[in-house]
């Protein structure tokens, strides 16, 4: 195959991995970046029929975040992620943190409720994560690596669907941060990246 | 090889639904695993319905799921045609449904999908098969 793909990342090379994290301030901008979203034209400027499909969109968007940072804990509490893996995990998992705030924030201003997160018994329970499946740091990668790529497409295909087009924009913002989520752990596996341009969504 | 035995297996599943249709169900799973699986799964409900048995079901059946009215009342029988219309638009097809995704813009995307779903639907079926429901897809397999 002709696909190009990253050296493969693994603990004795991290040095000079594609992954290592950029300090503090990594996680320091992407907290300031997410706190600053865009609240202008919530609420007042569209009818309720629109908002609550808005707010409905948003609250699916809350329990894939909710679901993934239930998955990077899990996998980070696993003890198969080596050391620079467990802090690239933690590190996604403080974005996914992120994002929930900034849902949350969006939905309570838009006068919606804001859906909970499963008990983790639950999630650990399900067959979608399916964490009794995992037996190797890979496997952690694989899951977070799915559920990445997942988020990516349902946002690419709920994007459309906004009333307030502000709205659009926060879902770019959370597909770009899943984008590179999904980047970095195809790079760790050694996978390749995609061929085609516009493989992600349809 | 499992996948021959597989793409024999819908080869022949599809003959007698619409003959001549080239779909492709292993590529159908591969896209639903990536597009559709952040809210699917063919055995649980998550965001949206679980999908085990809904090729041939009316719509909105999946027990658990809190369905929108307006897919409840739709009075569809999910098939080749019926999926077809939903995927590629589900909001033009069923307006007022909660499943505000468009994520199959392609036909042939839509065809292995839809050939992935029916795969699924053979067997153990929780929601309500239609009157319409071809034989072929109503056969249980062991
Ligand atoms: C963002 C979440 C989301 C994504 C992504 C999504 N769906 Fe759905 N889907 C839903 C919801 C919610 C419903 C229920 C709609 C309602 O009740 O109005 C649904 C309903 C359905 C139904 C009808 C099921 C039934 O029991 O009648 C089918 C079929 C379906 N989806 C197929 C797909 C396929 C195939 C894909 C991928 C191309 C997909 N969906 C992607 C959320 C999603």
């Amino acid at each position: 195959m002709t696909q190009a793909s990253f050296p493969r990342l693994t603990a004795a090379d991290s040095r000079r991995g594609f992954l290592k994290l950029g300090g503090v301030a990594l996680s320091g901008t992407a907290v300031a970046l997410l706190g600053g979203l865009p609240m202008r034209g919530f609420a007042a400027s569209h009818s309720d029929a629109k908002a609550s499909g808005d707010i409905a969109i948003l609250n699916v968007a809350l329990g894939l975040e909710h679901e993934g940072i239930a998955a990077y804990e899990i996998g980070a509490g696993s003890g198969l992620l080596s050391k620079p893996l467990l802090a690239v995990a933690t590190l996604f998992k403080s974005h996914h943190e992120g994002h929930r705030t900034a849902l949350i924030g969006a939905i309570e201003k838009m006068g919606g409720t804001p859906v909970q997160p499963k008990s983790m018994d639950d999630y650990k329970a399900s067959e979608k994560l399916s964490i009794s499946s995992i037996k190797t740091g890979d496997d952690v990668l694989r899951l977070a690596q799915r559920l990445e790529l997942g988020a990516v497409n349902a946002y690419i295909g709920v994007m459309p669907s906004f009333a307030d087009r502000n709205l659009a924009q926060v879902a770019g913002r959370l597909i770009a941060d899943e984008t590179m989520h999904w980047t970095a752990l195809t790079q760790a596996l050694g996978g390749s990246l995609p061929t085609p341009a516009f493989s992600f969504g349809a | 090889m499992s996948f021959q035995i597989a793409s024999m297996l819908l080869a022949s599943a599809l003959l007698s639904v619409s003959a001549g249709a080239a779909a492709d169900a292993k590529r159908g799973e591969a896209l639903y695993a990536a597009r559709c699986g952040a809210c699917h799964s063919v055995a649980d409900n998550g965001a949206g319905p679980r999908h085990r048995g809904v090729f041939g079901c009316h719509a909105a059946t999946q027990p658990g799921f809190d369905y929108s009215d307006a897919l409840k009342h739709s009075d569809i029988v999910w098939d080749e045609k019926s999926l077809d219309r939903w995927l590629s638009d589900p909001s033009a097809f069923v307006p007022g449904n909660m499943m505000v995704v468009r994520l199959a813009n392609e036909p042939g995307d839509r065809a292995d999908l839809i050939a992935f779903l029916q795969s699924v639907s053979q067997g153990e079926r929780s929601c309500k098969p239609g009157a319409t429901m071809p034989a072929a897809a109503i056969t249980t397999h062991p």
